[in-house]
C-alpha cells in the first residue's frame, strides 16, 4: 500500500549501462585530501598533525558538537599538510592531506562489535557516531544525531532506495551486490531507533534488486520491501514519507515531527560494515557516468580522492566535457575544478559533453503553469520567480518560498527554460538574510529600550 | 588546466525536458490546421488571404515594436504567428484586408507588447482585437455563405447564431451541418469537428489539459439543456448551441491561452465554468448574437483573482489547519 505525492516529472532514467556494471574497487590515489567538513553541522578539528603516520580507519578529525560526525583516514600514509583546500561546495575548507604509502595498514581501532553491543540500542548509536556515518544519499546529515534526537518520536523507519535521480546507480548496485549487508544494516538501525518495523522503498526500475532483496529478507525481519512507481523526486525525504505513510511533514519541520526517520540505502550498508567489520565511513560507491565518460561504471572510492583521479579510473573523458556534476543531473553540483575531493555524500559524478540543459537567452515565462503542476511541494514557482526578481519579501513569504526543496522539477519541465529552481534558491537566501537582519535589529532595539529604561531609573 | 577552464558552472538541475515555447506554439498551429483547411474549402482563397495577412501583420508588429524599443526579438517563439492565426479564425472570410492589419496592430502592440510582451498580457490578444474590430460592425457581421450549400456566390448569409439569438432553431441547417462546418460564420469557427480534432491533438501532446475546455463546454451544455429557449426540444437546442458560433474555437483555443487563464487546477475549472455561464448569459440576454469572445475576455480579467482564491493546499498543512490559521488571523486583525 502506498500513497501518491503531488506533481513530479519523468526524465529519462539513463541508468544503463552503469546499472549493469558491477562495483569495482578502485586503485587508491597517491594522495587524498580529506576536508574536515563532510557533513551538515559543525566542522571537525584535525586530531592529527603534519608529519604523523596514519592508518586506514584511524580518526583524523572530530568535533564535540552534537550535530557532527568524526572523520577517518581512508588510506594509510603520512600527513603532509593540513591547510584550507577547495571543497566541492565551492568554499575553502580546512583539509588533511595524506600521502599514500601503498601499504593500506588497517588501524587497530577497526574491530567488529561484540554480540552484546549489537543488542544494545545505545551502543549501536555510539558505533554509528564513532564510524562517522552521515546521510550517504547526499544530504550528509549525521546519522547518529538523527537517531538520538528522534528517539521516542519515531514510529516508522523508512529506507530510501528510490534512487530517483537519472544516471545514478550506486545504491542499485549496492542492493544487488550486498543484499544481506544492507538488510543487516537496516535491522541495526531499527534496533537503534527502537522500532520493530521498517519500509524499504525502491523504485520499480530496480526490479532485479527488489527480487534479490525479497529473496534474502528473512520472514521475521520486520522489513517490508515496497516497490514504488518511478517518478522524480520519489526519493526526496518529504515525498518518500508521504508515499510510504500518507503523512505530510509540516512546513519547516523535520521528519521526526510526523514520527518518521529516513535513511539512505548506502547509509544502512555503512552501518552494517561499521558494526560487523569495525570499518568507518571511509569509502563509498560512486557512479561515474554521462555522455562524456568513456566507460561508465560504479567505483568503490576512498573518501578524499580527487574527482579527476576517479574519472581517470573510468577511462577518462571520451569527449571534452562541458559540465562535470558532483551528484546527479537534477540536484548535482556543477564543478569548475576537478581537484576537489569525493566526500561521504558523493553518489555520482555525472559528466556531460553536450548542452543537456538547453539554456536559452532571455527566457520569457508564458504562464503555462507546468511548474506548479509538477512541484511536489505544491508551490507556484512562476510566481516565486517573479517575486524573487523584484526581491519582494512579502510575496515570497506568501507563496511559501522556504518550503522549496530545490528538487529541480520546475526548471526541468519549464518550456520557456526559466531558471526557476535557481530563483527559489536565491530567494531563500534573501529571505534568510532578511530574517537574520530583522532579528538583529529587533534585538538591538530591545537593548536600546532597556538601556533607556535603566537611565530613567 | 585548459580542460577545466572550459567547464560550465550553473545551478541545478542540469537536464531539461525537450519541449520549448516554440514547440508548444508549433503544436497549437498544427492543431489549427484542420480548421484552416475547412475554412479554405468552405470560403475559398479569400479565407487564406485573411489568414496570411493576419499572420504576417502580427509577426511584423511584434518584430517592429521590439526593434523600436530596443528589446530582444521574440518573433522566433511563434506566439505572434499563433495570435495571427487565431485572430483570422474569428474574422468573417470576406473582410477587407486592412481589417486584419488593424486588428494585428491592436492585438500585438496595444494588448500584448505594451504590457511587456509574451506571458504578460492580461487579455487574449486575438479576442481583444476582435472586440476592437467590432468598431466596424457591418464589416464584422457580413457573413459569406459557404461553398457546397448555396453555391459559390458570395452572398450575405444568416449564421445559426442569428436564429438561436431569436430563440429559434436554425432554418435549413442540420445539427450535422453545424458540427461539420457547412455553415456561415467566422472563418475558423464553423467546423466543430475540425476544432475538436485539434483539441484532441493538443490534449494528447499535453499542451493543454481538458479542464478548461471541458468545464466550459459542460457548463454551456447543462444550462442550454435545462433551459431551452422558444420551447424547443432540450437536446436539439443544446446541440445547436454547442456546435454553433465561436464556442468550440473559444473553449479549445482561446480560453486555454496560457497567459490569460489560471494556472491552478481548481482555478481552471472555475474559470471554465465562469466562461460557460457568461457565454450563455450573453447569448440569451445580450444584444450581440454571440457571447463567447466577451465571456472569455471578462474571465481573462478575473484570472489573477481566481489564481489567488484557489491556491493549492500548502504541503504539510491540512485543510483544518488552514481554517484555524485563517480564523486566528481574523481575530488578530479584529483586535
Amino acid at each position: 500500500m502506498s500513497f501518491k505525492f503531488y506533481g513530479g516529472v519523468h526524465p529519462k532514467d539513463m541508468k544503463a549501462p552503469a546499472n549493469k556494471a558491477a562495483v569495482t574497487v578502485m586503485t587508491p590515489p597517491p594522495q587524498v585530501v580529506i576536508p574536515m567538513s563532510l557533513h551538515i553541522g559543525a566542522p571537525c578539528q584535525p586530531t592529527v598533525a603534519v608529519g604523523d603516520e596514519v592508518k586506514v580507519g584511524q580518526k583524523i578529525g572530530d568535533s564535540p558538537a552534537a550535530v557532527s560526525a568524526p572523520i577517518h583516514a581512508s588510506i594509510s600514509g603520512k600527513v603532509i599538510a593540513i591547510e584550507p583546500r577547495l571543497h566541492s561546495n565551492g568554499t575553502m575548507v580546512n583539509s588533511v592531506v595524506i600521502e599514500n604509502d601503498g601499504l593500506y595498514t588497517p588501524s587497530e581501532t577497526m574491530v567488529p562489535a561484540t554480540e552484546e553491543q549489537l543488542n544494545d540500542p545505545e551502543a549501536i548509536v555510539k558505533i554509528i557516531r564513532e564510524a562517522g556515518i552521515v546521510g550517504m544519499g547526499g544530504a550528509t546529515f549525521p546519522t547518529a544525531f538523527k537517531i538520538s534526537s528522534g528517539k521516542g518520536q519515531i514510529d516508522t523507519v523508512i529506507i530510501n532506495g528510490a534512487e530517483c535521480e537519472p544516471y545514478i546507480t550506486s545504491d542499485h548496485r549496492t542492493m544487488l551486490e550486498h543484499p544481506d549487508e544492507v538488510l543487516g544494516g537496516i535491522s541495526l538501525i531499527m534496533k537503534a531507533c527502537g522500532v520493530p518495523k521498517a519500509t524499504f522503498a525502491i523504485e520499480e526500475n530496480k526490479a532485479d534488486a527488489i527480487a534479490v532483496l525479497r529473496e534474502h529478507n528473512p520472514a521475521d525481519s520486520g522489513i517490508e520491501i515496497l516497490q514504488l512507481p518511478c517518478r522524480y523526486p520519489q526519493g526526496a525525504e518529504k515525498q518518500l514519507i508521504l508515499t510510504v505513510t500518507g503523512r505530510e511533514v509540516p512546513p519547516g519541520g523535520l521528519p521526526a515531527a510526523v514520527g518518521c526517520a529516513v535513511f539512505n540505502t548506502f547509509t544502512a550498508y555503512s552501518v552494517y560494515r561499521a558494526a560487523h567489520e569495525g570499518r568507518p565511513a571511509i569509502e563509498r560507491v560512486v557512479t561515474v557516468t554521462g555522455s562524456a565518460i568513456a566507460e561508465p561504471k560504479n567505483l568503490l572510492v576512498p573518501v578524499g580522492t580527487p574527482v579527476s583521479y576517479v574519472i581517470e579510473q573510468a577511462g577518462g573523458f571520451k569527449k571534452p566535457p562541458k559540465k562535470v556534476l558532483m551528484g546527479g543531473p537534477m540536484m548535482g553540483n556543477a564543478l569548475y575544478d576537478l581537484s576537489v575531493s569525493v566526500t561521504k555524500g558523493t553518489n555520482a559524478l555525472t559528466c556531460f559533453c553536450e548542452d543537456e540543459d538547453r539554456t536559452v537567452e532571455n527566457p520569457h515565462c508564458i504562464r503555462c503553469g507546468k511548474c506548479s503542476s509538477v512541484c511536489p511541494m505544491r508551490l507556484e514557482p512562476n510566481f516565486l520567480y517573479a517575486y524573487e526578481r523584484k526581491t519582494d519579501y512579502e510575496g515570497m513569504e506568501k507563496f511559501h518560498i522556504m518550503d522549496c526543496i530545490e528538487c529541480g522539477a520546475c526548471t526541468y519541465i519549464c518550456p520557456a527554460k526559466l531558471f526557476l529552481t535557481h530563483s527559489c534558491r536565491t530567494g531563500k537566501a534573501k529571505m534568510q538574510a532578511k530574517m537574520a537582519a530583522d532579528k538583529a535589529r529587533a534585538e538591538a532595539e530591545k537593548a536600546k529600550a532597556e538601556a533607556a529604561k535603566e537611565e530613567k531609573k | 588546466m585548459n580542460e577545466m577552464a572550459k567547464l560550465t558552472v550553473s545551478s541545478s538541475p542540469h537536464i531539461r525536458a525537450a519541449h520549448t515555447t516554440q514547440s508548444i506554439m508549433r503544436d497549437v498551429i498544427i492543431a489549427l490546421v484542420p480548421a484552416m483547411i475547412v475554412a479554405v474549402v468552405m470560403f475559398g482563397l479569400s479565407a487564406l488571404a485573411v489568414i496570411v495577412v493576419s499572420v504576417v501583420a502580427c509577426v511584423f508588429f511584434e518584430w517592429g515594436y521590439r526593434k523600436l524599443m530596443h528589446k530582444d526579438s521574440t518573433i522566433s517563439d511563434g506566439s505572434a504567428v499563433v495570435t495571427g492565426v487565431l485572430m483570422a479564425c474569428c474574422l468573417p472570410a470576406n473582410v477587407p484586408l486592412w481589417i486584419p492589419v488593424v486588428g494585428a496592430f491592436f492585438a500585438i502592440v496595444l494588448v500584448k507588447q505594451l504590457y511587456g510582451g509574451i506571458g504578460k498580457n492580461f487579455l487574449n490578444p486575438a479576442l481583444a482585437a476582435r472586440a476592437f474590430l467590432f468598431s466596424w460592425p457591418v464589416i464584422m457581421t457580413t457573413w459569406v455563405a459557404p461553398n457546397f450549400t448555396y453555391g459559390a456566390d458570395v452572398v450575405t448569409s444568416a449564421t445559426p447564431m442569428s436564429f438561436l439569438h431569436m430563440g429559434q432553431l436554425p432554418e435549413g441547417i442540420s445539427i450535422m451541418g453545424t458540427f461539420l462546418g457547412t455553415i456561415g460564420g467566422s472563418l475558423g469557427e464553423i467546423s466543430s469537428a475540425a476544432l475538436i480534432l485539434g483539441g484532441i491533438y493538443l490534449v494528447v501532446r499535453k499542451v493543454i489539459s481538458v479542464r478548461i475546455p471541458l468545464s466550459y463546454l459542460l457548463t454551456v451544455a447543462v444550462i442550454t439543456f435545462i433551459f431551452p429557449r422558444g420551447g424547443n426540444d432540450n437536446l436539439t437546442w443544446m446541440l445547436y448551441n454547442l456546435f454553433s458560433g465561436g464556442l468550440m474555437l473559444g473553449a479549445i483555443f482561446m480560453a486555454t491561452d496560457y497567459t490569460t487563464s489560471p494556472i491552478n487546477p481548481v482555478g481552471q475549472i472555475v474559470y471554465g465554468i465562469g466562461c460557460g455561464l457568461l457565454t450563455v448569459f450573453i447569448r440569451y440576454f445580450g444584444s450581440y448574437v454571440e457571447g463567447v469572445s466577451y465571456a472569455i475576455l471578462i474571465m481573462n480579467v478575473c484570472v489573477w483573482m481566481i489564481d489567488m482564491a484557489f491556491r493549492p493546499r500548502r504541503f504539510g498543512v491540512s485543510k483544518e489547519d488552514e481554517k484555524k490559521a485563517k480564523a486566528q488571523k481574523k481575530e488578530a486583525a479584529a483586535k
